[in-house]
């Protein structure tokens, strides 16, 4: 199983009852994997929807009426689903968003990048909101991290974007499915489905009175407070000696830890950072790991976006380096150990005490 | 004593905030009179627009949420496949409908979904201040047209209920008009008939509203009463544009 | 122990599927394994290839610098992957339709007539299985039943391809 359908079996066992997408490269695996598995399932919805901005407001009605629902895109189509996920955020309703992201800008290339690190962890969409974004590396956290992503937009009542890259997509790998679908799940107490035994609802954002507005950005902001202090996630690899960190996601992660185990066997001592939450970004464990390690080499597959949260954790208190690929180059794990080599020895870590 | 004239149940107790002479006041109250006699207040979700009429979340007492400029057909889609007990309205203008929500609409109405659309074409955009709207009139002066709409340049009024019309999907299409006492009760009758397909699970139904804008159009209640008989109806003519549902009228 | 595989070819000569099936063979033996696919815009005749990693411990990454193995069924694939090979690693090459000499001395090179061979069967489509026969046979990363049982799990109930496959894999496996 590939992992774009791997997304889309983990999402039903989550418990997705509605999935409303459009066609884009390289992610319709998963689109015809729900068109399969999830449109005749009872009590679920499946549409091909008429454009990703169609898909995303579907989404939005769906989560309205109290279900779990996602879509999916690939980067051109999630810059179309933006306007969506900013009044998702605003009304405080639970999305997944899958975003098995390719080259850009423009229509760029159907290969794996990672250069939508600033649309995903800056909002692309308009106002002053944040969405949760999770980052898999493998096969089997592409189907972990999907249900997470379920369960934590419910928790929170706030839209999850799962930022995956073509070659997580394509790639296949074994993956143990953890959980069975629910038969049924607790109708979400903010649904909309009728004023029947209670007042009538309103679920809007829009109103005349800026203080009115400003008391709903003051609640949002707090729940964000919250979620970085409860959710933040990484995974922190042989960085307790390490003179060298590298910090990477993704796939890039995947290829930086096969080019640290090479580092690792000539004698190198380089560990990794691989923030498994994109936002909230981990910087306590960078400022944390600053205490003892002054170098950090940041690995993306685009010209330098998360290098902008590692720069920001760090206060100044370490040295960062790049190296990047932009335009969906697949670097190799030779490549970045050169990469690595090179920094360690030109600042003189072999020496360091 | 015999009461003959109230407020509707599932109308609010809130002034309008509406422009005297403005359409939106009446279509709201016929709305809610047939939400009341078709006892659909709980079981009905209303779809304002970005918009005059985003406030309609304010007088109608019945379950709504808003949704972004032109896209009520993909978010009522959403819930109506969510939750297919409920009932789903969108209540659009024609700048939502028939310019920026054009493909949510034409989709969802191929796709037989199972909601209602309130669509109120006054010929101009409203709340942003008289623009130009997809249905503005040739010649119409509007702030973006102001040496009148060229149809060289502007294009033609957009008939959007014939274009819909010619969707497999899209069972009942009306247009009607709220310029007279005859032509509201017809209004009434068409968005009960609309009302009902939906809850016969027939598939999409549309009724395409004529109102005044008194304000944009620069003119009195009267005058635009008036101008909506003598000029809109020549482009947009009244009556039954598409009926698939098999039913006789009501009354 | 870590072997990373390339399959390169054309689009449509079943490259994907060989790696798929390797990949799959090596899962039902319990073996991390990690398949990545990658082609061009085209469905047909552009160039497609995947990687294979099999290994006993976690797979770190799933891209090959140097592969171990390169399994080469066209001349564009043979020259864009030849110079990555590991020094020591085997390069299978469809002679049928590569006809270049290596300039490596540093690497075996195992050359399997897959077309021919193919057509002789009566089933030209079946070059790539004569190719993993063959494969299967020198690599010994998986057993060849391993290989037929992914076979038939994937043709499932068409036993005439089923049959036809078979025997060509049997053939290219009893060559080397």
């Amino acid at each position: 199983m590939n992992g774009n359908s791997a997304i889309g079996e983990a999402a039903i066992r989550a418990g997705c009852q509605c999935y409303f997408g459009y066609p884009i490269t390289p992610q319709n695996e998963l689109t015809e994997y729900m068109a399969t598995h999830l449109s005749r399932r009872k009590g679920c919805s499946f549409i091909q929807a008429e454009s990703e901005i169609a898909a995303i407001n579907m989404v939005y009605g769906a989560s309205l009426a109290g279900s779990r629902a996602m879509t999916s895109s690939s980067s051109p189509g999630i810059s179309l689903k933006q306007e969506g996920i900013s009044y998702l955020a605003a009304c405080e309703l639970p999305a997944v968003i899958i975003n098995m992201s390719r080259g850009g800008p423009g229509l760029g290339s159907i290969s794996a990048s990672q250069s939508d690190y600033f649309q995903a962890t800056r909002g692309g969409g308009h106002g002053d909101y944040r969405t949760i974004v999770l980052a898999p590396s493998s096969g089997q956290e592409l189907a972990d991290l999907t249900h997470r992503a379920f369960d934590l937009a419910d928790k929170y009542l706030v839209p999850v974007i799962v930022l995956g890259d073509a070659m997580l997509g394509q790639m296949m790998e074994p993956i143990e499915f953890k959980h069975e679908a629910p038969d049924e799940l607790p109708v979400r107490s903010n649904a909309l489905r009728g004023a029947k035994g209670r007042p009538s609802r309103i679920i809007k954002t829009f109103t005349s009175k800026p203080a009115e507005l400003e008391e709903i950005n003051w609640s949002l902001f707090r729940r964000y407070q919250l979620i970085k202090k409860e959710e933040t996630a990484y995974e922190a690899f042989m960085v307790e000696d390490a003179r060298l960190v590298v910090v990477a996601f993704g796939i890039a992660a995947r290829i930086a830890k096969g080019a640290i185990k090479n580092a690792r066997s000539n004698g190198l001592r380089v560990g990794m950072l691989r923030p498994i939450t994109l936002w909230p970004f981990p910087s306590q464990k960078l400022k944390d790991l600053s205490k003892k390690t002054k170098d950090f080499l940041v690995f993306e597959m685009n010209m330098g976006q998360m290098i902008e949260d590692v720069q920001l954790a760090l206060e100044g208190k370490g040295a960062v380096y790049f190296y990047g690929r932009p335009g969906g180059v697949i670097p190799t794990p030779t490549e970045v150990s050169r990469v690595i080599s090179r920094h360690y020895y030109q600042k003189g870590l072999k020496s360091a005490k | 004593m015999r009461k003959v004239y109230t407020r509707p149940r599932s109308l609010k107790r809130v002034p309008f905030h509406y422009c005297p002479g403005c359409g939106h006041s009446i279509v709201h109250r016929v709305m809610t009179e047939l939400i009341d006699e078709m006892h659909l207040q709980d079981r009905i979700i209303g779809i304002p627009p970005p918009g005059c009429s985003v406030f309609a979340y304010h007088y109608f007492d019945v379950d709504m949420a808003e949704s972004a400029h032109g896209r009520g057909a993909a978010v009522a889609t959403g819930i109506k496949r969510a939750y297919p007990e409920v009932m789903v309205f969108t209540y659009q203008g024609d700048g939502d409908l028939a310019a920026i929500g054009t493909a949510e609409t034409i989709h969802a109405a191929n796709r037989g979904e199972r909601i209602t659309a309130i669509f109120i074409n006054n010929a101009v955009y409203g709340m942003t201040g008289g623009q130009m709207a997809p249905t503005t009139l040739s010649e119409q002066v509007t702030t973006t047209t102001p040496y009148g709409r060229d149809v060289n340049l502007e294009g033609y009024p957009v008939k959007m209920s014939e274009m819909v019309a010619l969707v497999r999907g899209a069972v009942y299409i009306e247009r009607t008009a709220v310029n007279s006492p005859a032509n509201i009760r017809k209004t009434k009758k068409a968005i009960r008939k609309a009302l009902q397909s939906q809850i016969d699970g027939l598939g999409f139904s549309l009724v395409e509203i004529l109102s005044p804008c008194p304000t944009n159009w620069k003119m009195t209640p009267l005058e635009s009463w008036q101008w909506i008989d003598k000029e809109m109806t020549k482009e947009f003519p009244l009556g039954v544009i598409k009926d698939i549902t098999g039913k006789t009228d009501a009354d | 122990m870590l072997i990373k595989t390339v399959f390169a070819g054309f689009g449509g000569q079943g490259v994907l599927s060989m790696g798929l099936n390797l990949a799959q063979a090596a899962m039902l033996e319990g073996k991390n394994v990690t398949y990545l696919p990658s082609y061009g815009a085209e469905v047909r005749g552009g160039t497609a290839n995947c990687t294979v990693a099999v290994s006993d411990e976690e797979i770190a990454s799933p891209v090959a610098s140097s592969p171990d193995f390169i399994v080469a069924m066209n001349q564009p694939s043979l020259v864009r992957f030849q110079n990555q090979i590991q020094s020591g690693g085997v390069l299978f090459i469809n002679s049928s339709l590569i006809e270049a000499e290596i300039p490596r001395g540093d690497i075996e090179i195992v050359r399997v007539p897959a077309n021919s061979i193919a057509e002789e069967l009566g089933s030209p489509k079946s070059a790539n299985m004569v190719m993993l026969g063959a494969f299967t046979k020198k690599s010994n990363l998986v057993s060849v039943s391993s290989v037929i049982e992914e076979l038939k799990s994937t043709l499932k109930k068409k036993q005439k391809l089923i049959a036809i496959n078979q025997k060509a894999l049997m053939i290219g496996y009893d060559l080397v």
